[in-house]
């Protein structure tokens, strides 16, 4: 399918005798945003790091953007420089500047020229609102920041999609905002992202679609309107309810 | 005190030199040429066993931990006797003492210095390396842009140690007869006779304010660099210009 940009299909993962993906099938279309939501130890993060193959899966199949993920034949390398992923707890390179770890990839992967690399960064750093922290080093950037940069960081390599596994979880409150304004325009400029989030009010505005997790399973998908207010699961009512008393 | 400085007066170039020009280098030149080469030699060598102790691949990793046992696990004095015996049969010409001490703190340091680069590499946290390969970077490349710059700069205090160490062994050439400190000075009490309390108060003293100030530089660049991680780790705010040179001052 042309407007398919991730295929799960029918994928298994196993940590010794402990079930954590259990027969995930869902599409990700390309433009679409998708929350993925659910309790924690659910499974969500193991299935986003299956995508650039972080984690592996022992059964099923995983295509990207039109290329089997899990292919023997695969360039490891060259394909996950072609996905954009950002962690939770930012790891951003300590010993570089913010426009060094942006350049990093472009310049060692794609074998662009050092001043190049280093236009390109700062162009993405004013995107995320840092223009003036190109030469900063991450010690000397709030959170929030350090999670934009690791945005620019992850968009140098203009990836056709970008998975943001709990962008903002490890951030204080009051910097979750500014995380979440770098995405939603990232949204609206068409980017297709699959992200893990318990920002709600994110999924609500920008999500086209809202997955549900729990024990591993896909519980159910929908769009945030009907997840929110008409959830089908009675795991998914007791997750919302739990969120809502909060 | 009298005797000392008579025989520093006296012997002082047989100490620091040896007989050069007249004859070979010895004495503190050449124990401070073997411990630099030797730990420069080590390095790198130390750094790819760290490698292969990490690595997932058996043919890698067995060779490299038996080595690193095997090194930590006997006295340096046991390997420089199987050096100084089998290397001229293993290579079938004679090998000078000074190669054989070479040899043998080559192949004992890198062991240690291994194990200090592997316990860099294992304390960064593993987002690193996920970070480094998410983007693209091959395990190389993430090695060497990414985990090695941050490994070995955290861990230059313990080589720094690892370097006096390696002076305080080099005193062992002395038993193969490397013209290094310890057999200098062994050569002078020869011709003295009568003062050997003195001859190795001197050498004491050689090796301990050489030591002593190395183990202090070390003290003084850990400090530094447990400064500035702190400063990276905790790094809510930016630190005002005057808040980092008051740091500077700080013990």
């Amino acid at each position: 399918m042309m407007n398919t940009m991730i295929t799960f299909n029918g994928v298994n993962k196993w940590y010794g005798a402990y079930h954590a993906l259990d027969d995930i099938s869902a599409t990700v279309a390309k433009g679409e945003v998708v929350v993925v939501c659910g309790p924690s130890g659910s499974g969500k993060s193991t299935l986003i790091r299956t995508v650039n193959r972080l984690e592996d899966i022992q059964k099923g199949s995983i295509e990207f953007d039109g290329q089997d993920v899990n292919a023997p034949s695969l360039d490891l390398n060259k394909f996950r420089s072609h996905v954009g992923f950002v962690f939770q707890s930012f790891n951003l390179f300590p010993h570089m500047s913010v426009a060094e770890n942006i350049a990093l990839a472009p310049v060692n992967v794609l074998k662009q020229s050092k001043s190049a690399a280093r236009a390109r960064a700062v162009e993405l750093l004013e995107r995320v609102g840092l223009a003036a922290k190109a030469d900063a080093y991450p010690g000397q950037l709030s959170g929030g920041q350090q999670q934009r940069v690791a945005i620019a960081r992850a968009l140098a390599m203009d990836p056709p999609a970008m998975l943001f596994d709990e962008p903002t979880s490890a951030l204080d409150p009051e910097m979750v905002g500014e995380v979440l304004q770098v995405m939603k325009s990232l949204a609206r400029d068409g980017m297709t992202m699959m992200c893990v989030t318990h920002e709600m009010g994110f999924a609500r505005e920008v999500a086209d679609r809202v997955w549900f997790m729990d024990h591993g399973k896909l519980v159910e998908t929908g769009t945030p309107d009907d997840f929110f207010s008409n959830p089908q699961s009675d795991r998914a009512r007791k997750f919302l309810s739990d969120l809502r008393s909060h | 005190m009298g005797d000392i400085l008579t025989i520093l007066r006296e012997h002082g170039p047989l100490l620091l030199i040896g007989q050069y020009p007249n004859g070979p280098l010895g004495g503190l030149a050449v124990t401070f040429v073997l411990s630099v080469l030797g730990i420069a030699l080590a390095f790198p060598l130390g750094v790819l066993l760290a490698l292969a102790r990490i690595s997932p691949f058996r043919v890698f990793y067995w060779p490299a931990t038996a080595l690193v046992y095997v090194m930590r696990g006997v006295p340096l004095i046991m390997v420089i006797f199987w050096v100084y015996f089998f290397l001229p049969v293993l290579i079938g010409r004679p090998v000078s003492g000074f190669s054989t001490m070479l040899a043998t703190l080559v192949v004992y340091q890198s062991a240690y210095l291994a194990e200090i680069v592997r316990a860099g590499i294992e304390s960064l946290a593993t987002g690193q390396m996920e970070a480094a390969r998410a983007v693209g970077l091959s395990y190389i490349q993430a090695m060497r842009k990414v985990i090695l710059p941050q490994a070995l700069y955290n861990m230059v205090p313990a080589m720094l140690s690892q370097f006096v160490s390696t002076i305080k062994e080099t005193s062992l050439g002395y038993v193969i007869s490397v013209n290094e400190l310890t057999f200098a000075a062994d050569q002078i009490n020869s011709i003295l006779l009568t003062k050997p309390f003195q001859v190795f108060l001197i050498l004491a003293l050689i090796y301990f304010v050489l030591c002593f100030s190395l183990t202090q530089l070390a003290r003084h660049v850990e400090r530094r660099i447990t400064r500035k991680r702190a400063g990276a780790a905790t790094g809510a705010s930016p630190r005002s210009p005057r808040a980092t040179a008051i740091a500077q001052v700080l013990p």
